[in-house]
């Protein structure tokens, strides 16, 4: 685009008034603007004594947890919908016939690789059952790759820890028990 | 050896070693402050090596240290290794040795083998402090030129070109902010002036407010502090003449660096502020060492607190374009400087006059002129030279038409 162009609209400064001319309103100004910031509250927090508050953790996008029913079992009915949700494609599941009569399939292994997931929730859209969530863990650490793959056990545990601060979705929240 | 000789050489020791380990902590002070204004915390976690001992942080300069030392201190191969290896050493031994003309407190009462009060200061009865100080903070262009030009890169270089310009031009308002001073002291030498103004009670800012906001003005811009750090801005040239630096040799830049702005606050302090003279606590003539240590913690204090005000500025105002700051001296610092001069002059003539026809010396006359001339200097300045330049495009310039210039 060249500078005569007419679909440019020039734009002219405002022209300072004296306050501004004379610089030294301006720098008082900015002067106290940096001094107010210097002397309010710290929006950091000293990170692992102190937590940073999660809004709202029941909607957070941490670490995934897979969710048990009232007797304990897990309530994945292996239907692949999450997997197959996932941009990441990093949800691995083997399917294998029901043990219990109110399902045909359940997961025999689920794993999530916690390295390659985006955090994007899209499984916990997915999933007709609410057996995925994203709970609000947020300092997700490991030593190896293989210990961040995270398997069907860990994944339920997962669930054992946080289950108490973050209730799985209720029928009230449009979730199913 | 004379108890000067060793008087001297404890004064080097106590200088130098406090001046470095003043140095690191100002990076810490810096981090620290950079922090709060931005609404975090800063470092606020190494404290006592080995041990979970935190003391806000208080440890970081030696972990920084240590950091320094360990790193690989790399030579690139295209630099011009001799003039490379020079560059800091020449910095950081012309920022230390400004303080050999500084003093760093008053007098202290006779100990050991003496039977005057000991001067705290390394070379007393300098004549020429000024000058001094002035000649060695100067050669610190050279350190930066010598820097930029041995790294053999085109950043470091437009830094150096930009330093040296800068600093060139910046040296002539701050001695004309300083020749005020000079001019109602009587004397080049610090301590002299300091006393001067503790026996009026009047501090120079008082008498002097142009020049005092020339002078600072200056200060800041010798010191490379934004928002006059054209030399090494970082967004723009990378570090500018210490690019290709690394390891302890970057570390002598850095304290070079720190201690130039100690040393601006030592001088905006000792020449505007009263020295270590503060009403009613710092006594009069006669010494005890409860008012030696007095003299000296107020020093101190009100240097901390220039350097507080130097570190809050840097992050209020954005930095100069290079014709911006080319302008606010040759067009706005050193005609206030002259003015301020001249009405100085005046002034001075005008005391002694009245001096000698036998009326009582009154501050009042002078004061009232030196803020009257201030604000009209400065209205004047601010309407004839404005910082802000146009800098719309030129729309009438004939466009380049790239298409016809390929066919």
């Amino acid at each position: 685009m060249k500078p005569d162009d007419p679909g440019i609209t020039w734009i002219e400064e405002p022209k300072l008034g004296l306050s501004g001319r004379m610089y030294l309103p301006l720098l008082v100004e900015g002067l106290s603007t940096t001094v107010k910031h210097l002397l309010s509250p710290k929006v950091t927090v000293s990170f692992p004594e102190e937590r940073p508050k999660i809004g709202n953790p029941l909607i957070y996008r941490g670490v995934h947890r897979l969710n048990k029913d009232h007797e304990g079992r897990v309530k994945c009915v292996a239907c692949f919908l999450c997997s197959t949700a996932c941009p990441a494609h990093c949800i691995d599941i083997v399917a294998a016939p029901s043990p219990w009569p109110d399902r045909e399939k359940y997961c025999e292994s689920f794993t999530i690789d916690e390295l390659r997931c985006i955090y994007c929730g899209m499984c916990e859209e997915a999933c007709p059952v609410d057996a995925i969530e994203l709970t609000s863990l947020m300092d997700l650490t490991g030593r190896s790759r293989e210990e961040m793959v995270f398997d069907k056990e860990k994944l339920l545990s997962v669930y054992d820890i946080t289950k108490d601060a973050e209730p799985m979705k209720s029928i009230a929240m449009g979730g199913t028990v | 050896m004379s108890a000067e000789i060793i008087a001297a050489l404890i004064k080097i020791v106590i200088l130098v070693g406090g001046l470095l380990t003043a140095a690191a902590y100002l990076v810490l002070l810096e981090r620290w402050i950079a922090a709060w204004v931005q609404d975090r915390r800063g470092p606020n976690r190494v404290g006592i090596p080995l041990t979970n001992i935190r003391m806000f942080g208080l440890g970081q300069p030696l972990a920084d240290g240590l950091k320094f030392i360990f790193k690989e201190e790399f030579t690139p191969g295209h630099v011009d290794k001799g003039i490379y290896r020079l560059a800091p050493i020449v910095i950081l031994t012309a920022a230390i040795a400004i303080f050999a003309a500084i003093p760093f407190g008053s007098v202290i009462p006779p100990v050991a083998g003496f039977t005057e009060p000991i001067p705290l200061l390394v070379v007393p009865e300098l004549d020429v402090g000024i000058v001094y100080a002035f000649a060695l903070s100067s050669i610190a262009v050279y350190g930066v030129i010598l820097g930029g030009w041995a790294s053999n890169n085109k950043y470091s270089f437009l830094g150096a070109l930009r330093s040296s310009a800068q600093l060139i031009s910046y040296e002539i308002p701050l001695g004309l902010g300083l020749l005020g001073v000079v001019l109602l002291a009587g004397t080049l030498r610090l301590d002299k002036i300091i006393e001067e103004q503790a026996s009026t009670g009047i501090w120079n800012v008082f008498l002097q407010p142009l020049g005092f906001f020339v002078f600072a003005v200056a200060a800041t811009a010798e010191a490379a502090r934004l928002p006059f750090d054209l030399p090494e801005a970082e967004q723009e040239l990378i570090g500018g003449y210490h690019t290709e630096y690394s390891g302890m040799k970057l570390l002598l830049f850095l304290i070079a660096e720190f201690l130039h702005m100690i040393t601006a606050s030592f001088l905006i302090v000792i020449l505007f502020l009263g020295g270590w003279h503060f009403w009613g606590l710092t006594g009069g003539s006669e010494m005890s060492w409860l008012t030696a240590i007095l003299r000296i913690v107020v020093l101190a204090v009100k240097i901390m607190a220039v350097i507080v005000t130097f570190m809050i500025v840097r992050w209020s105002w954005p930095r100069f374009r290079f014709d911006q700051l080319m302008s606010l001296a040759w067009k706005v610092m050193v005609p206030l400087g002259l003015v301020n001069l001249v009405v100085t002059a005046i002034l001075v003539e005008y005391r002694k006059s009245s001096a000698t026809a036998g009326g009582s010396e009154s501050f009042v006359i002078p004061i009232v002129i030196s803020w009257g001339m201030t604000l009209v200097a400065w209205v004047v300045a601010g309407l004839l030279a404005p910082l802000a330049s146009d800098n719309t495009p030129r729309r009438a310039a004939a466009p380049f038409d790239a298409e016809s210039e390929l066919t």
